[in-house]
């Protein structure tokens, strides 16, 4: 147990420390002064108001209770993380990331502080890219919160920390577009309740998607292929599940890497049109 | 330091602004007038660079505002109508998040910080959280955050809407004061708030500039401007009504007050004769030995230009 834990400590626990503190460095020190003073305020206010512990201890409980009731875990004999924990991730953040960005633009539009953020001497993508940072931040801290679950399957097992680690950056990775589709949607309203629908649906749509089941059901009904043909496609283009996967699995595969980044630019470039759009 | 040339702005088929074009200078400060709807708001979000124009240039200092985007919001301090703030801040911390992102020194901050809070009266709640100021304080809040950079060229959307009349007299003489080195915009309702700060007025209603002068310029265009009102008593079936009618001075005569004994009327001069008219009542008055208790000239008001040149708007 002893050793589990160092193991532990030496494989998991420095290298996610030392990966937030390059990660926060990086955000405090390299960014534009104007990402900076948007970043750090907008991160105050998910910690000054109740949102982001109310989201930490939602998120915390139904990923843990869930991996160990309905996967199981314990039953299996087998201390392989990934694939009862790791799998099952993303079918939270479905509803967790739009929960988390949900307030992004759509506060701003209810406030009316946006009239006054977009007459500040800065240019919009400061703006996009402060907030949308700090929200990623919320998302990061609670990935790293479910730590004790990591902790737990040393206890228990010897499991290969370096997948874990590979799971744990995947599901990261999915987070973030669901992030990235979320602070589109919420541009687009000022409910943030709208904001918060619209974006689990297109994040359902863009996980489930990648699903080869679902594309054979649709394909396979009855002229189905004439209406859901074009849909089906693109969604196997810009599916996310087949890119988890493969990071997932501890390949740390360059061109998934280059898709969910550019998945990600191209939706906070999508923002900075939308904010565009409702305003002339 | 502000100018604006043919300015248009449309939402789908409906025009909101049509064709305005002025400059203020600095040391000037400039009055927007217009009943509701008339496009004031919609300008002010145009010059502040928030709404994009249909149509038209805006130049801030030389840098125009499509074109030159961050230079010329640098130089601006903006309150938007509703005065929106971030409500999970406190007034501290919220003047400190917009003195960075308008672009004060890190070394200045606390300095510009304490300024606009003494200028702007927010020292007793400096550490509370917006959400539990009164309507004024958060006014006045965001009233802070515009003068925060000390800018060139400030842009208020009623900047006294709210205020008890203690505050507004506070803000008109802010106002008034820092016009002598900046360069002012102000929109308002109140239309002896125009009279108390501004030198130059402009009137907009339906998207069109109608009337655009100094106060004095404008109150002299009203109907009544250059009347006399005349008080008197002691007539005693003098006649006097029809006495006055028939000074060549006066075209005509309104009653305002009659009755058994005494008299209170607006005399309109006749063309050319504006000059002369209250000095010939006065003779006529003397003739005929009654109790002038009023002599004077009306120099017009400022809300019956107002009212005369934006009527229609309401008739229809």
């Amino acid at each position: 147990m002893l050793d589990a834990l160092k193991t532990l400590i030496l494989e998991f626990a420095i290298p996610t420390l030392v990966v937030s503190a390059i990660f926060i460095a990086i955000l405090v020190f390299l960014l534009p002064r104007e990402v900076r003073t948007i970043f750090k305020r907008e991160l105050k206010s998910y910690f000054t108001s109740p949102i982001a512990y109310v989201l930490f201890v939602v998120f915390l409980g139904i990923s843990n209770t869930l991996s160990f009731f309905f996967t199981g875990i314990l039953e299996g004999g087998e201390a392989d993380l990934f694939l009862p924990y790791f799998q099952y991730l993303p079918w939270y953040l479905v509803l967790i990331a739009p929960a988390v960005g949900m307030r992004l633009w759509s506060e701003e539009q209810r406030l009316g502080t946006m009239e006054l953020l977009l007459t500040m001497p800065i240019a919009p993508w400061h703006a996009i890219l402060g907030k949308y940072l700090a929200a990623a931040v919320v998302l990061f801290a609670m990935l790293v919160l479910s730590f004790p679950i990591v902790w737990t399957i040393n206890y228990l097992g010897d499991p290969d920390n370096g997948v874990i680690m590979a799971g744990f950056v995947a599901t990261f990775f999915v987070a973030l577009c669901f992030l990235a589709v979320t602070s589109v949607v919420s541009a687009l309203t000022r409910s943030q309740l709208v904001a918060l629908l619209v974006s689990v649906t297109i994040c359902m749509v863009l996980w489930l998607g990648g699903l080869p089941n679902i594309s054979e059901l649709l394909m396979n009904m009855k002229g189905g292929w004439l209406i859901f043909w074009p849909v089906v496609k693109l969604i196997n283009v810009v599916g996310l599940m087949p890119h988890f996967s493969e990071l997932a699995k501890g390949v740390l595969g360059f061109r998934d890497i280059v898709f969910f980044l550019t998945f990600i630019v191209f939706c906070l470039f999508a923002t900075s049109v939308a904010i565009r759009l409702r305003r002339a | 330091m502000i100018e604006v040339e043919n300015l248009h702005k449309h939402f789908g088929a409906k025009v909101a602004v049509d064709g305005v074009s002025f400059t203020v200078k600095k040391g000037e400060v400039l009055g927007f007038l217009g009943p509701n709807g008339a496009g004031k708001s919609t300008t002010m979000r145009m010059v502040t660079g928030f709404l994009p124009a249909t149509e038209g240039r805006i130049s801030i200092g030389g840098a125009d505002i499509e074109e030159n985007e961050i230079a010329a919001k640098a130089k601006i301090g903006y309150l938007p109508e509703a005065a929106p703030l971030y409500s999970d801040m406190t007034v501290e911390d919220f003047l400190k998040f917009s003195a960075e992102l308008r672009g004060v020194p890190a070394a200045e901050l606390d300095a510009a910080v304490d300024k606009a809070i003494k200028t702007t009266f927010l020292e007793p709640v400096r550490h509370q959280s917006v959400d539990t100021l009164s309507k004024g304080y958060r006014h006045r809040t965001c009233f802070a955050q515009s003068i925060i950079h000390d800018p060139e060229v400030l842009i208020l959307d009623e900047p006294t809407d709210g205020l008890d009349p203690n505050q507004k007299h506070e803000v008109r003489q802010l106002i008034k004061r820092m016009g002598e080195t900046k360069a002012i915009i102000f929109s308002t309702h109140i239309l002896e708030e125009v009279e108390a700060s501004c030198t130059r007025a402009i009137i907009i209603d339906r998207g069109r500039v109608i009337a655009d002068g100094t106060p004095d310029e404008l109150k002299a265009k009203s109907r009544n401007a250059g009347s006399t009102i005349l008080t008197v008593s002691g007539l005693a079936g003098s006649g006097i009504q029809a006495e006055l009618e028939k000074l060549s001075e006066a075209s005509s005569v309104e009653v305002l007050e009659s009755g058994d004994d005494n008299l209170k009327a607006r005399i309109l001069p006749a063309k050319g004769k504006a000059g002369e008219l209250s000095s010939a009542i006065y003779r006529l008055c003397k003739e005929k030995d009654l109790n002038v208790s009023e002599l004077r000239i009306d120099e017009g008001r400022l809300d019956e230009l107002f009212r005369e040149i934006t009527k229609t708007d309401s008739e229809a």
